[in-house]
């Protein structure tokens, strides 16, 4: 076959299962809530409530496109696309399977991290062409967390990119044949996990948006479409970051009788639903102490993580 | 509630010996609350001797209102007045109330502010400005606090219509809107606050009346410089409903499912607080089993108001998952109050001189499995909740208070014992037989969030420890009392001489006539001390009722404990305050 073509179908193949996932995630999250919660969440629509989904999304789609006079116009607009366009970019980058992967490039980890750092200019350009000031705080909020845990987020990762070799995430896949990298780099993982849901913004770190404080932060003044997109722009966020988990520690595709994709799904679920744990379990710290948890513990941990690491490598190459 | 003789006149002598023998009039109440009446050019003195020189003092403001007493009857004995100011003091050493009148004709109803005495007496003398138009002199801010600004008239005064139907019909014209609008702006100025300071402007932010963490109607501006918080300024009144004034127009009957209504969380408590005024004033006594019934029905909804407050105070601080499970155990212990009292959150189920009914058959059963259940579960909570390091991060240390700032402020019940004081209304005071039973008092020495969740969760706990003991003791004879007045009236005689049957049927038909004379009920309510003072006129309805509700002083108290902090403390400590928006506003 054409390789253009089979580009092509990977490419909208990737699209439309990321898209469907994240809106099925919305669905997953209100039930395994529910059934932690005692209660049942959505199960009327559908066989278990499924189409659920659907129908919040022909309301969503149907809802007056609502933008309130006293904002800025076209970065009111703009700022919830960029969220979607940021991490769908990053999602060409994951290696799926050996043969599932839209762009192998060797520098795939810092275009991630580029990309979640222009990520967050859809918070906080949200927060502020709100006009608001429960958005304003909320976007303050994101942008003094976002740049404080994604310093640590990149150097977590270091470890691995050590340990492999290389930036490009199938020569870091194909690095833990023989071990995952979840074992010599436990802290690391660990580091990246508290980073990844900062990154996502999910309780315990979710203060942009913190309900019972800021009622809905950045997005206060979001209705339709436009809120929409930061919803399903959150869902994604919370795909790539467990996929990127999977891929980094825990082996990808790897693993035995299954097929890749099976394996790489798995993995990946495995996290999505301990992400939804998390939120059902914890409470929210507040914004000074998040902050100083991040320079004062994170930090130098990831930093320690990684001269340690280095030095390990080191010597094993002597 | 009848404190011993010989004190009660050691208060009002030592006023007399210092501010001459004319100076004080007493007054004899049903209530055996020492009260006395001082001329207003003596009150603020009078008052700053209670509070600071006079050996054992009352150091609590307890109350502060005022009676229109324009077209009452009975007032054999009393200075003329036609407006009464009324304050309650407390006194924690004496262990006693004392009730200082003041009495104001009509053209010159005015007295001297307080505010420099109690710093709590700011709400409650504007509260008092706003509905009975009593101007308090040297007051601060004496601005309306629960009506809007743009009311005209005082509600509670005896000529200001009570229903709808009394006054025009409603219009709401734009321009009139509009400048409704514009009465509710913010002005900072107002308040005595800047706009700026030397190197920032200020933030003013409207937290509510619609927002997601004031479990209500309630609205707190703050004043941000960042997201510290530099004053906080609470603004009541969206919740109110008038309850004080539809007292006077219910019988005394009938007023009970409004009071259920004050503190909605709390169901019967509510009325216990206001029978305990009512039997005062009747000289009811209630039986035994009647005592023990209710004892045990509001130690239940104790639990039920202080697990809605556990999970809302969870998920003040984000936790999103307690509450459900909090909420679910309450529905248990609200099947057992509809098994007894066919109603769930408001079950109106007390009556005068005892209970609606007997307790149904096999309640005794439905207790135990209750008991039973509700260790676990606590023991779980503790887990996910007390010992979670975030959630105790988020609360320790934060909005902490003095036990002598609660004392100043008006702070009684949970938040009076997690500044480390043991004062519990129950054992210090004790109604409805709450002497025969054993509990402790939780208390917890820090006053801070964290604090305040400890004794609520304890306070749990030794509410299941008096159901079971009400359980395994519960004594037989009647629910009612037999007393002419109790309400509905006992009827197995009605049949049988005519004298029962006029008696029957004129307290079904108009209801109970109560002797006249004034009483305080207080009990040691889910929140705190929740107070009725009740004047009747000796009539079929009440003259006066007045509400002391814990959540207003409370509420009151809340820039004292937030400034400095920061937004996401105001949430914990709003959350940790233990108010309901009804409570604050009646």
């Amino acid at each position: 076959m054409n390789p253009v073509l089979l580009k092509l179908i990977v490419l909208i193949g990737i699209l439309l299962v990321v898209l469907t996932l994240a809106s099925g995630l919305i669905w997953l999250e209100r039930r395994l809530l529910a059934l932690w919660q005692d209660r049942y969440g959505p199960n009327r629509v559908g066989p278990f409530g499924l189409l659920q989904v659907l129908a919040d999304m022909i309301k969503i789609f149907f809802k007056e496109d609502w933008i309130p006079p006293f904002v800025d116009k076209w970065v009111f607009v703009i700022a919830p696309s960029i969220i979607m366009i940021t991490v769908l970019l990053t999602f060409a980058v994951i290696p799926f399977t050996p043969t599932i992967q839209i762009a192998d490039t060797n520098i795939a980890l810092l275009f991630f991290l580029g990309m979640s750092s222009l990520g967050v200019y859809s918070v906080v350009l949200a927060g502020w062409a709100s006009n608001n000031k429960y958005a304003l705080l909320g976007g303050i909020r994101a942008a003094s967390q976002m740049l404080s845990y994604e310093v640590f987020m990149g150097i977590s990762m270091m470890g691995t990119v050590m340990l492999a070799g290389t930036f490009s995430l199938r020569g870091i896949v194909e690095a833990q044949r023989h071990m995952w990298f979840v074992v010599p780099q436990f802290l690391g993982f660990v580091l990246f996990f508290i980073a990844g849901i900062a990154e996502t913004r999910r309780l315990p770190f979710d203060l942009p948006e913190a309900e019972s404080e800021l009622v809905a932060g950045f997005h206060s003044e979001y209705s339709g479409m436009k809120f929409g997109m930061f919803f399903v722009g959150e869902y994604l966020g919370v795909i790539l970051i467990s996929v990127l988990m999977s891929v980094l520690f825990f082996g990808g595709w790897l693993g035995p009788v299954l097929p890749p994709i099976v394996w790489i799904v798995l993995k990946t679920m495995f996290f999505i639903c301990f992400f939804i744990l998390l939120r059902a379990a914890m409470p929210r710290p507040r914004f000074d102490q998040l902050m100083s948890w991040g320079w004062k513990w994170m930090l130098p941990l990831s930093l320690a993580n990684l001269a340690v690491t280095g030095a390990i490598v080191l010597a094993m190459r002597r | 509630m009848a404190a011993p003789a010989t004190t009660a006149v050691t208060a009002l002598d030592q006023l007399r010996q210092k501010f001459g023998a004319d100076a004080v009039v007493s007054q004899p109440c049903p209530d055996g609350i020492p009260t006395a009446w001082i001329g207003r050019d003596k009150l603020h003195a009078a008052m700053r001797y209670l509070k600071n020189e006079i050996d054992r003092p009352y150091r609590m403001l307890y109350d502060l209102t005022a009676i229109d007493e324009r077209v009452r009857e009975h007032r054999e004995g009393q200075p003329p007045s036609d407006f009464t100011v009324v304050y309650h003091l407390f006194s924690f050493d004496r262990n006693e109330y004392l009730r200082v009148k003041v009495p104001l004709v009509e053209d010159k109803a005015a007295v001297d502010s307080l505010c420099d005495v109690w710093p709590n007496a700011n709400w409650y003398e504007r509260e008092c400005w706003d509905l009975l138009g009593i101007r308090f002199e040297n007051h601060p801010f004496l601005e309306r606090l629960i009506m809007p600004r743009s009311w005209q008239g005082h509600p509670l005064r005896k000529d200001h219509p009570a229903r709808a139907t009394e006054m025009g019909p409603f219009q709401l014209p734009e321009e009139k809107a509009a400048e409704e609008e514009e009465r509710l702006r913010f002005r900072p100025e107002e308040y005595g606050l800047k706009r700026a300071s030397e190197d920032s402007d200020f933030i003013f932010l409207n937290i509510g009346p619609q927002h997601p963490g004031t479990h209500g109607v309630l609205r707190v501006i703050l004043q941000l410089d960042g997201e510290v918080i530099l004053d906080a300024i609470p603004e009541i009144g969206y919740h109110h409903r008038g309850a004080e004034k539809m007292g006077e127009r219910q019988s005394w009957h009938t007023f009970i499912p409004y009071t259920d209504r004050i503190d909605y969380l709390s169901g019967v408590q509510n009325n216990l607080a206001y029978l305990t005024a009512v039997e005062t004033l009747a000289g009811i006594k209630v039986p035994p089993r009647a005592q023990v019934i209710r004892v045990m029905t509001c130690e239940l909804f104790r639990i039920i108001s202080h697990l809605v407050w556990y999970g809302t105070f969870a998920q003040d601080v984000g936790q999103m998952s307690p509450v459900f499970y909090m909420f679910n155990d309450r529905e248990r212990a609200f099947g057992m109050v509809e098994a007894i009292m066919g109603a769930r959150m408001h079950p109106s189920w007390l009556r005068i001189g005892g209970s609606a009914h007997d307790l149904p058959k096999g309640w005794d059963k439905m207790f135990r499995e209750f008991l039973d259940w509700m260790p676990k579960r606590m023991r779980e909570y503790d887990k996910i909740v007390m010992r979670n390091s975030i959630f105790k991060a988020r609360t320790q240390g934060v909005g902490a208070i003095t036990t002598e700032q609660a004392i100043d402020w008006g702070v009684t019940g949970p938040l009076l014992r997690a500044t480390g004081y043991e004062w519990d209304f129950r054992k210090k005071h004790p109604y409805s037989g709450y002497d025969n039973f054993e509990f402790d008092i939780p208390t917890s020495p820090h006053g801070d969030c964290y604090d305040r969740a400890v004794v609520h969760v304890e306070e749990i706990n030794q509410s299941l420890r008096i159901i079971e003991q009400c359980v395994k003791n519960m004594p037989e004879g009647p629910y009612k009392s037999d007393h002419p007045l109790a309400q509905p009236p006992v009827k197995d005689r009605t049949m049988h001489d005519i004298e029962t049957l006029i008696n029957h049927f004129l307290g079904v038909s108009w209801g109970p006539v109560i002797p006249a004379g004034e009483g305080l009920g207080a009990i040691e309510a889910p929140k705190g001390n929740n107070g009725y003072y009740l004047v009747s006129d000796g009539s079929t309805m009440s003259y006066r009722t007045r509400i002391r509700a814990p959540s207003f002083a409370h509420m009151q108290t809340l820039p004292e404990m937030t400034r400095g902090l920061m937004v996401p403390d105001l949430l914990a400590i709003l959350g940790s305050l233990d108010f309901v928006l009804a409570d604050i506003d009646r």
